[in-house]
């Protein structure tokens, strides 16, 4: 029988995953994934604890969660293609236009 | 009997016509046709020469002690106290008012008659000429101008027309204004002029405030003396020695008011002007230049002959500065080769014989030669225009001759002029000069002897011009030649009506010695004080001059005045035809048969024949002790000016500006940025740590949000626990 403990680690490991793909890796799409990651981590967390407390409002929210990250994702992948038309990279360390 | 009459009545009306054309022309004129100028403003003059002719006949209605007419507009200058220099107080004023005696009846029929004349004769003359509208302004200015000046009952109203003919004479040498030589010419006879209106100013001053009163009124005219208040002040006046006959006032008086008429007049030395002026129109240099403007000195010391009566010292230098203007003047006219110059200098000396006569006393032969002078020369002008007209502008008379046959009618009548102006009988001029001749007999042989040569070189300079115009080949080129014409007939016949006058306007003045009785001068002698006459009784400046005692004194030293018919006058009568049949022998001599070589004479006197080709080199002279010397001081004070005015007052002005506006910079600059860039840096220097947090990259951004999420979660880690702990 899987514990909760299971399922936080499981959570825990794809949120680590997550945020060091943001933090390290340099393509701009990567980091997009890697935030699809953490997102679907929080889902897992929300999904185990509806679980546990027999409250479906964790789901509710999972599914809502689902839906916000894929209008993110449309975004984040709009601005990416505005940006590469603009400087034809999708290297996070060369967009440094806001440096002082 | 006072004369009375609707025309007498309407006095103001004569000048009031041309001047309201004039203002027409000047505002709208530019709008109107040819036709419509013409006819307004010639039909002005017109219907001021029939209200003249009106006024005059009723004037002449009445007795000759009566013949005065006075009429005030209105009262000018209110009166107000003047303190005379006698000490007393008097009311002075001053009127807007017109006076018509016989002195100005003369001179109101010559100016508008002539005027009328010459105003149909430039109908044809400038009907090519640009700005027609604009000469016909100021034409009738002139005109309202001039009869301003005739028939002003006062000094100053005299004087505003006097500076309005030099004002329009100014206009209209300058007509071709874009002409340089023209400009020059008018702004030259302007600043002459002006030099003798000085003298007029003064002596009009000086006449305010030693009699209390500038009114002109006739001598010896009962109704006059009515004016009670200007009487009486000069019967305080009078009672004082200093006003006695000879008395220093008059001859100052006198002489101030003859500098004036010298400026206007042309008389040495302030004849410059005159010669310079024919860059005018021709009919301009008819009206103004010769007929009527440059006799207004002559009429002034006319209407002032009380005041020249008294002084005898100043009638000399009249006389004198007239007879040697006369014969100067004339010996140029012999050498000048343009038309119109030779009737300039001609002009001049003729008018020198005006104040010959004037100067020698005999005001009323000086105002018949002017008369008779201003039909003779007016109609010498319009031929002279007439012949320029024949020959496409050409003004020099070497390149002339011919024109007898051509051009009948201008011959004719110029011939006709010559002969008056020549001084042979019975033509005009005759008359006039040899009154003038044997008055300055009278006064002085040597007067009458310069006169005498000066008649026989008119004559002698008059026939070279019209043998030189008229006769002979024509010396003109072939397109010139070509398009030789007689005049239309409104230039032709107003000639006409000259000539005709040329010839028997002198017959009024009919000398006694001749058999006639000199209607000219008895129709004159009103207006005139004579050394016989008692003095004391007539009031203004014209009369009541000197204490009885006084007058009885002149009157025994004065020459006798009723000369008869004796042998000398018909020897002067018989040396004055033998002066001008010399002259014009010699003239024909010359040119018509040419026996003798004008050229051969030049040379063998070429110094004075050069001297005499460059007027006495006196445009010289003038330039080099007046003209130059004022430009030197206008130079001079340039350079105070540009040195001091400038260079201290507006430059220091402006240094000073920018050296306390420096110090201004220099302050916001160090003092007041300063203190703001001091804090600016301040901030800059200690915000530099932290300025490399801010990488760019996000990543690094998402990494110290981490950071500082792990130190946040780290302090409160208890307090988390415990909330972790309530939620469950």
């Amino acid at each position: 029988m899987l514990s909760i403990g299971h399922y936080l680690f499981l959570g825990l490991a794809l949120f680590i995953i997550g945020v060091i793909g943001v933090v390290t890796r340099r393509n701009v799409i990567v980091i997009l994934m890697s935030i699809e990651l953490i997102l679907n981590a929080v889902n897992i967390n929300l999904v185990a604890f509806s679980r546990l407390y027999g409250d479906v409002a964790g789901q509710v929210f999972a599914l809502f969660i689902i839906a916000d990250a894929a209008a993110e994702a449309a975004v984040g992948l709009g601005i990416i293609i505005a940006f590469f038309r603009n400087r034809e990279t999708v290297l996070e360390d060369e967009m440094d236009l806001l440096k002082w | 009997m006072t004369p009375t009459g609707y025309f007498l009545e309407h006095l103001w009306l004569i000048p009031l016509f041309p001047l309201v054309t004039a203002a027409l022309m000047l505002f709208i004129g530019r709008r109107l046709p040819n036709a419509a100028v013409s006819v307004l403003c010639a039909g002005s003059v017109g219907l001021s020469f029939i209200f003249a002719v009106g006024a005059v006949m009723q004037l002449l209605s009445a007795d000759p002690e009566y013949r005065v007419a006075q009429h005030i507009l209105f009262e000018w200058l209110t009166p107000g106290a003047m303190r005379l220099a006698s000490g007393a107080t008097v009311p002075f004023t001053a009127d807007w008012g017109y006076l018509l005696d016989p002195l100005s009846s003369v001179m109101v029929l010559v100016v508008t008659g002539v005027g009328f004349l010459i105003h149909i004769y430039s109908i044809g003359y400038m009907g090519h000429e640009s700005g027609y509208y604009r000469f016909f302004g100021y034409m009738n200015l002139f005109m309202f101008s001039m009869l301003t000046l005739v028939l002003a009952n006062n000094m100053l109203l005299m004087f505003v027309g006097w500076e309005g003919v030099g004002l329009c004479s100014y206009l209209l040498i300058g007509f071709y204004f874009l002409k340089k030589s023209a400009s020059d010419a008018g702004k030259k006879a302007f600043i002459v002029n002006r030099i003798g209106d000085a003298g007029f100013i003064l002596g009009m001053l000086l006449t305010a405030v030693t009699f209390g009163t500038i009114r002109f009124t006739s001598a010896g005219l009962a109704n006059v003396a009515a004016d009670s208040g200007v009487r009486q002040a000069l019967e305080a006046a009078l009672g004082s020695h200093a006003l006695a006959y000879g008395a220093p006032v008059f001859t100052a008086i006198a002489l101030l008011l003859f500098v004036g008429a010298c400026g206007k007049s042309a008389q040495i030395p302030l004849y410059v002007w005159l010669p310079d002026a024919m860059e005018g129109p021709t009919p301009v240099s008819a009206l103004i230049h010769a007929a009527t403007m440059v006799t207004a000195g002559v009429y002034m010391v006319v209407r002032m002959n009380a005041i020249y009566v008294n002084a005898p010292s100043a009638l000399v230098v009249v006389a004198v500065v007239g007879v040697v203007t006369a014969i100067f003047a004339a010996s140029m006219a012999l050498v000048q080769n343009d038309i119109k110059k030779v009737l300039a200098y001609s002009t001049i000396s003729q008018l020198g014989y005006m104040f010959l006569a004037l100067g020698a006393g005999a005001f009323a032969a000086g105002i018949f030669h002017l008369m008779t002078h201003a039909f003779f020369k007016a109609l010498l002008f319009l031929g002279a225009g007439s012949v320029i007209h024949a020959m496409s502008g050409e003004q020099d008379i070497r390149k002339m001759g011919g024109l007898w046959s051509r051009i009948p009618v201008t011959a004719w009548t110029f011939l006709l002029a010559t002969l008056a102006i020549a001084g042979m009988p019975p033509f005009a001029g005759f008359f006039s000069k040899d009154e003038i001749l044997g008055r300055a007999f009278e006064r002085h042989w040597a007067l009458w002897a310069v006169g005498f040569i000066t008649a026989g070189m008119t004559a002698f300079y008059m026939f070279r011009l019209a043998y030189l115009t008229f006769s002979g080949y024509s010396r003109a080129d072939e397109h010139a030649q070509h398009h030789i014409h007689e005049s239309p007939h409104s230039m032709t016949i107003p000639l006409m009506i000259l000539a005709v006058l040329s010839v028997i306007g002198g017959w009024i003045g009919w000398p006694a010695a001749l058999g006639g009785s000199n209607h000219f001068e008895k129709f004159l002698a009103p207006v005139m004080v004579t050394h016989t006459e008692p003095l004391l009784g007539h009031e203004g400046p014209l009369g009541a001059l000197a204490s009885p005692d006084e007058a009885a004194r002149i009157q025994r030293s004065a020459p006798e005045q009723e000369k008869g018919s004796g042998p000398t006058e018909y020897f002067l009568m018989f040396a004055s035809i033998a002066a001008a049949v010399a002259g014009i022998w010699l003239a024909y001599e010359f040119y018509g048969t040419k026996r003798f070589a004008p050229e051969l004479i030049a040379r063998r006197m070429s110094g004075f024949y050069r001297v005499l080709v460059h007027k006495y080199y006196v445009d010289e002279i003038y330039d080099a002790l007046f003209v130059n010397r004022t430009k030197d001081v206008g130079t001079l004070l340039g350079q105070f000016d540009a040195k001091v005015i400038d260079g201290v007052g507006v430059d220091g002005a402006g240094w000073l500006a920018r050296f306390t506006s420096k110090l201004s910079m220099w302050w916001d600059k160090w003092i007041i940025d300063g203190l703001l860039n001091f804090g600016a840096k301040l901030t800059q220097l200690l915000s530099f740590p932290f300025r490399f947090l801010q990488t760019g990259t996000f990543s690094s951004y998402a990494l110290l949000i981490l950071v500082g999420l792990a130190i946040l979660l780290a302090y409160y880690e208890q307090h988390l626990h415990v909330v972790l702990r309530g939620a469950r």
